[in-house]
C-alpha cells in the first residue's frame, strides 16, 4: 500500500522560499497570486492491506524522522491507483 | 583530556577540529565513526560542520538519529560534554539534545563570512575563560542557520541562561544588520539546561591560529580544557 505524506511549514513560520517564488511569479505576470508556501511530498510503500495499520506506521515514521514538529505540520493520505 | 571528533559521511570540518585539538591545543584526540556507540574514555565529543548524509530530508535529520548521536545522550548524562558547530548544531537540535531548530537562511543565500558574537553566558564549560559581553570574531559558512524556537522554548532558554552567543556588531551591539541568517533574537549558539552541550553555527576551529586570521575560537576549546577538574567532572563556572 502506498501512502503520501504532505509536509508543510507550520502557519506562522516564515517561508522564504515561498516568498521568493511568489516574487518570481509576479515577474511573469502572476502578480495577483496570494499567499504561496512550499512543502514536501514523500510517498512510501508499506506492506499490508489495512489502511489504518499503514497510517499508524507512517505516523510513527513522521514522528521519528520525516517531520520536524518544531517547524512542520503533516498529513498522511493513501495514494489511489 | 580526551577529545573525540565524530565523522559522518559528508562531514567536512573533522580534520580541522582534529588538527586544532591535536596541534594547537596539544590534547589527545581521535576520530569517531558515526556507527560507533562506544564513547568511553572520551571527555569531550565534537560534532563538526559539513553536510552529514548530504543533509537529505533536513539538515542534520538523518545524523540526528545515528548510532553515535543516540549514544551521545548517555555520554552527556554521565558527565561528558559535547560541542556541535554548524552541521553539528543542526544535528544536536534534530536529535533533541538541544531545543529549537535551524532552517533556511532568511536571505536564501549561503553565507560564508566573518561574524561577531557577543557572549551572554560565561558560566558554561565552553565559555568560562570569557567575560560577559566579550565579543568573539568567528566565521560562519552555512545555508541553513536560522535558529527558530517557539515563544515557550525561547522563554525557557532565557530563564535558564541557555543563550550563549548572539550575532552582534564588532562592538557588541545586537542589531538586525549584524544577523547574517535571520535567527530569532540573533541567536548564534545555545547550551542545554545543564550547560554541558553547546551548539553554535559559527566555526571555532576556523579561528584557532593567527594564520587563520584570529584565535577567538580557540577560547572555547581552552575553556573546555580548563573546566575539566581532577575527578573527571566539569566545572560549570
Amino acid at each position: 500500500m502506498r501512502l503520501r505524506v504532505l509536509i508543510r511549514l507550520k502557519p506562522g513560520i516564515m517561508d522564504v522560499q515561498g516568498t521568493a517564488i511568489q516574487r518570481a511569479l509576479a515577474g511573469l505576470g502572476f502578480g495577483d497570486v496570494g499567499d504561496l508556501r512550499v512543502g514536501k511530498v514523500i510517498e512510501v510503500d508499506v506492506p499490508g492491506d489495512s489502511v489504518d495499520a499503514a497510517r499508524r506506521r507512517v505516523d510513527e515514521m513522521c514522528r521519528k524522522l520525516l517531520v520536524n514538529p518544531i517547524l512542520e505540520d503533516y498529513a498522511v493520505e493513501p495514494v489511489v491507483g | 583530556m580526551k577529545f573525540g571528533v565524530v565523522v559522518f559521511p559528508g562531514t567536512w570540518s573533522d580534520c580541522d577540529f582534529h588538527y586544532v585539538v591535536s596541534e594547537v591545543l596539544h590534547q589527545p584526540v581521535k576520530y569517531v565513526w558515526h556507527r560507533e556507540r562506544d564513547l568511553s574514555g572520551l571527555d569531550c565529543v565534537i560534532l563538526p560542520g559539513g553536510f552529514s548524509y548530504g543533509d537529505y530530508l533536513r539538515a542534520g535529520a538523518v545524523a540526528g538519529r545515528s548510532p553515535v548521536v543516540e549514544a551521545l545522550g548517555d555520554f552527556v548524562a554521565n558527565g561528558g560534554v559535547a560541542l556541535g558547530s554548524c552541521n553539528g548544531f543542526q544535528i544536536l537540535c534534530e536529535s533533541g539534545l538541544l531545543p529549537g531548530a535551524l532552517m533556511r537562511n532568511e536571505c536564501l543565500q549561503y553565507r560564508c563570512e566573518t561574524t561577531h558574537l557577543v557572549t551572554e553566558n560565561v558560566e558554561t564549560p565552553f565559555t568560562r575563560l570569557l567575560r560577559p559581553g566579550q565579543v568573539l570574531t568567528m566565521p560562519i559558512s552555512h545555508g541553513e542557520g536560522k535558529y527558530q524556537a517557539d515563544a515557550e522554548t525561547l522563554a525557557r532558554l532565557k530563564k535558564h541562561h541557555q543563550i550563549v552567543f548572539r550575532y552582534a556588531t564588532a562592538d557588541g551591539q545586537v542589531t538586525r544588520a549584524a544577523n547574517p541568517n535571520g535567527s530569532i533574537e540573533n541567536i548564534a549558539g545555545i547550551v542545554n539546561e545543564e550547560g554541558t552541550v553547546l551548539g553554535l553555527m559559527p566555526h571555532p576551529e576556523r579561528a584557532s591560529e593567527t594564520a587563520m586570521g584570529g584565535t577567538d575560537g580557540l577560547l572555547i576549546l581552552q575553556s573546555v580544557l580548563g573546566s575539566l577538574v581532577e575527578d573527571g567532572g566539569f566545572l560549570k563556572r
